[in-house]
C-alpha cells in the first residue's frame, strides 16, 4: 500500500477522526451506569440544554413559521391553492425544517456550551481531579450531557414546530384571513401522523443523538488552551451542521 | 544512586524511565518516600517533579522500572483495581480542580456521595468536620469563585483528604499564596500528616518553606535524582546544583538563560525576528 499523499493526507485524517469519535461513543456507552446521582445530573443537564435554549428555538420556531407562510401563501395564491398554505407548511415542517434546524440551533446554543464547558474542565484540571478521586469523567460528565442531548433535542423539535405553527397562523389567518378551520382542516387531512410527523419525530431522535455526540467529543479532546477551547466550539457547530445535513439526506432517502 | 527495595517505604520508584512525546523526562531514577514523613520532592522547573506525582498515581506509567505504593505495583493497575487504589490516595492539584459549578460543600461530598453508602446525614458530618479543619466551614454555600486563590486550595485540600486517605499528594501547593496563605498551608500538611498517619508527598520548587515543612527531601535535576536527605543536610551539601537550587543563584549548572545562538551574532543577522 502506498503512503498517503499530501492531497489524500485530509480525507485520511477526517476518516480517522471520526474512527475516535465512534471508538469514543462506543466507550461512553459502554461504561453508562444509572444511579440516583446520575439522574440527578442528567435532568440537571437537560435543564441547561433544553431550558435555556427556549428563548431561541422559540423565536426562530415563530419566524421560521411566519417567512414560509408567507412565502409559500404567495406561491400557491397564484395557482388558485392558497387554501394548501397549511399543508405545505405543516409538512416541511414536520418532515425536515423541524428537525434540522432544531438540531443546528441547539449545537449553536447548547453544543458549544457543553463543548466549551468540558474543555474547561479540562484546562483546569477538573477532569484529572474526577480520575484521581476514582470518579470516570465518562460517566459523571459525558454521559449525563450525552442523555440530556438525546432527550432535548426531539423535545425541542417538537417546541420548535409548535411555535413555527404558530407563526403561520399568524400570517395566514390573522393578516390573510383565511379560515383557521381551514387551515387546521387541511393540515389533519393530509398530514399522516406516520409517515410525515412520526418520521420527522424518528429524525429528531437521530439529530440529538449526533448533536449531543459531537459537543461532547469535541470538548472531550479539546486541548486544554483558551484557543484549543475557541476550536473546539467552532468544530462542533460546523461538524455538527454538516453530519446532520448529510443524515438529513440520508434518512429521507430511506423513509420515502 | 540510590536503589532501594526498602518495604518500609510507602513509594518506591525503583529504576524508572519515562519519555513523554518522544522527550525523556526522567532516566533511571529510583527513589523511596518513607512512611508517615512529609517529604519534598524539589528541582528546577521542568525536571521531572509532577511526572513523579503522575507516576506515583498511575496517570502516566513508565517505559521501564516499577512503581510501587506499598505493596502495589502502581502501573500493572487498570480498570476497578486502579479505582480501589485511587480512592486511598488525596492528590491536591496546582490550582485546586475544583467544579466551578458545585458548592464548596458539594466539592468536599462529591468523593463521599460517589463512593460510600452513607446516609445524608452523615455525609454533611463528615464533610463539615473536614471544611472545620481548614478554617472553611463557614465558606461551605459559597461558590468557588467567590473565595480566593488561597481558600480554594484549602476546600481542594478538605476533598483530598474526605476518605481519610492513607496517601496525600500536593503538586505545588504554595505557588502564588500570599504569607498568611502559605504560612496556614504549612500548618494543614503538617496537622494532616501527623493527626491521621499519613504519608505526604509535596512536590514543590520553595526552598524556603521545605525547611520549615519536610521530613525528608529528594531533589530531581537533568531527569535523575542527584541528591536525598533531610533539608539541613541539603543546605550544607557543597554540590554545586543543590548550592545553587538552595541558594536560589541565577547562574550555575542551570543556566539562566535558554539555548539561543551568539546574541550579537543574532542582532547584527538583520533578520526580521
Amino acid at each position: 500500500m502506498s503512503a498517503p499523499t499530501p492531497a489524500t493526507q485530509p480525507r485520511m485524517q477526517a476518516v480517522r477522526d471520526f474512527g475516535r469519535a465512534l471508538l469514543f461513543l462506543g466507550k461512553v456507552i459502554s461504561r453508562m451506569r444509572f444511579t440516583r446521582l446520575q439522574v440527578a445530573e442528567t435532568l440537571r443537564q437537560i435543564y441547561f440544554a433544553g431550558v435555556r435554549s427556549l428563548v431561541i428555538i422559540v423565536t426562530c420556531g415563530f419566524f421560521v413559521g411566519l417567512v414560509l407562510t408567507l412565502q409559500s401563501y404567495d406561491a400557491l395564491a397564484r395557482f388558485g391553492a392558497a387554501d394548501a398554505t397549511s399543508t405545505l407548511l405543516a409538512l416541511s415542517l414536520f418532515r425536515e425544517l423541524g428537525p434540522v434546524l432544531t438540531a443546528i440551533l441547539f449545537a449553536g446554543r447548547a453544543g458549544t456550551s457543553i463543548t466549551a464547558e468540558i474543555g474547561l474542565m479540562r484546562a483546569t484540571e477538573q477532569l484529572d481531579a474526577l480520575d484521581l478521586m476514582a470518579i470516570d469523567p465518562l460517566e459523571r460528565i459525558i454521559q449525563p450531557r450525552l442523555i440530556a442531548g438525546m432527550i432535548t433535542v426531539p423535545a425541542l423539535v417538537l417546541i420548535f414546530n409548535a411555535t413555527a405553527l404558530l407563526g403561520g397562523v399568524v400570517y395566514a389567518v390573522f393578516l390573510m384571513g383565511t379560515d383557521s378551520i381551514v387551515f387546521w382542516g387541511n393540515i389533519q387531512n393530509t398530514v399522516e401522523l406516520g409517515r410525515d410527523f412520526g418520521h420527522g419525530m424518528l429524525k429528531a431522535v437521530g439529530f440529538g443523538i449526533v448533536a449531543s455526540w459531537l459537543a461532547v467529543y469535541y470538548g472531550w479532546t479539546a486541548k486544554p488552551t483558551g484557543e484549543g477551547v475557541a476550536l473546539a466550539t467552532t468544530q462542533t457547530v460546523i461538524a455538527t451542521a454538516i453530519v446532520v445535513l448529510f443524515l438529513d439526506f440520508v434518512l429521507s432517502a430511506l423513509m420515502l | 544512586m540510590l536503589e532501594s527495595t526498602d518495604r518500609a517505604a510507602a513509594i518506591t520508584l525503583n529504576k524508572v524511565t519515562v519519555r513523554l512525546g518522544g522527550r525523556l523526562v526522567l532516566e533511571d531514577l529510583s527513589l523511596d518516600i518513607p512512611r508517615g514523613k512529609v517529604t519534598a520532592v524539589m528541582g528546577p522547573s521542568g525536571a521531572g517533579k509532577t511526572t513523579i506525582l503522575r507516576l506515583i498515581t498511575r496517570q502516566i506509567r513508565p517505559e521501564t522500572g516499577t512503581v510501587r505504593v506499598g505493596e502495589t505495583q502502581v502501573n500493572q493497575l487498570k480498570g476497578r483495581e486502579l479505582g480501589r487504589f485511587r480512592r486511598n490516595l488525596g492528590v491536591l492539584l496546582q490550582n485546586g480542580a475544583l467544579f466551578t459549578d458545585l458548592t464548596c460543600f458539594d466539592n468536599v461530598a462529591l468523593p463521599l456521595r460517589e463512593h460510600t453508602d452513607l446516609p445524608e446525614t452523615l455525609i454533611r458530618r463528615l464533610v463539615l468536620i473536614k471544611l472545620q479543619t481548614v478554617g472553611l466551614r463557614g465558606a461551605a454555600e459559597m461558590y468557588p469563585r467567590e473565595l480566593s486563590g488561597g481558600m480554594n486550595r484549602r476546600i481542594a485540600m478538605a476533598r483530598a483528604m474526605a476518605l481519610d486517605p492513607d496517601i496525600m499528594l500536593y503538586d505545588e501547593p504554595f505557588a502564588g499564596l500570599d504569607p498568611i496563605s502559605l504560612g496556614v498551608s504549612l500548618r494543614l500538611i503538617r496537622e494532616i500528616n501527623d493527626a491521621q498517619d499519613t504519608t505526604s508527598v509535596v512536590i514543590t520548587h520553595d526552598v524556603d518553606e521545605v525547611a520549615r515543612l519536610a521530613d525528608h527531601c529528594h531533589i530531581i535535576a537533568d531527569r535523575q535524582l542527584i541528591a536525598s536527605g533531610s533539608p539541613a543536610e541539603l543546605a550544607e551539601s557543597d554540590h554545586e546544583l543543590i548550592r545553587q537550587f538552595m541558594g536560589g543563584h541565577p547562574d550555575g549548572p542551570v543556566p539562566f538563560h535558554y539555548p539561543a545562538p551568539d546574541l550579537a551574532e543574532q542582532m547584527l543577522a538583520g533578520q526580521a525576528r
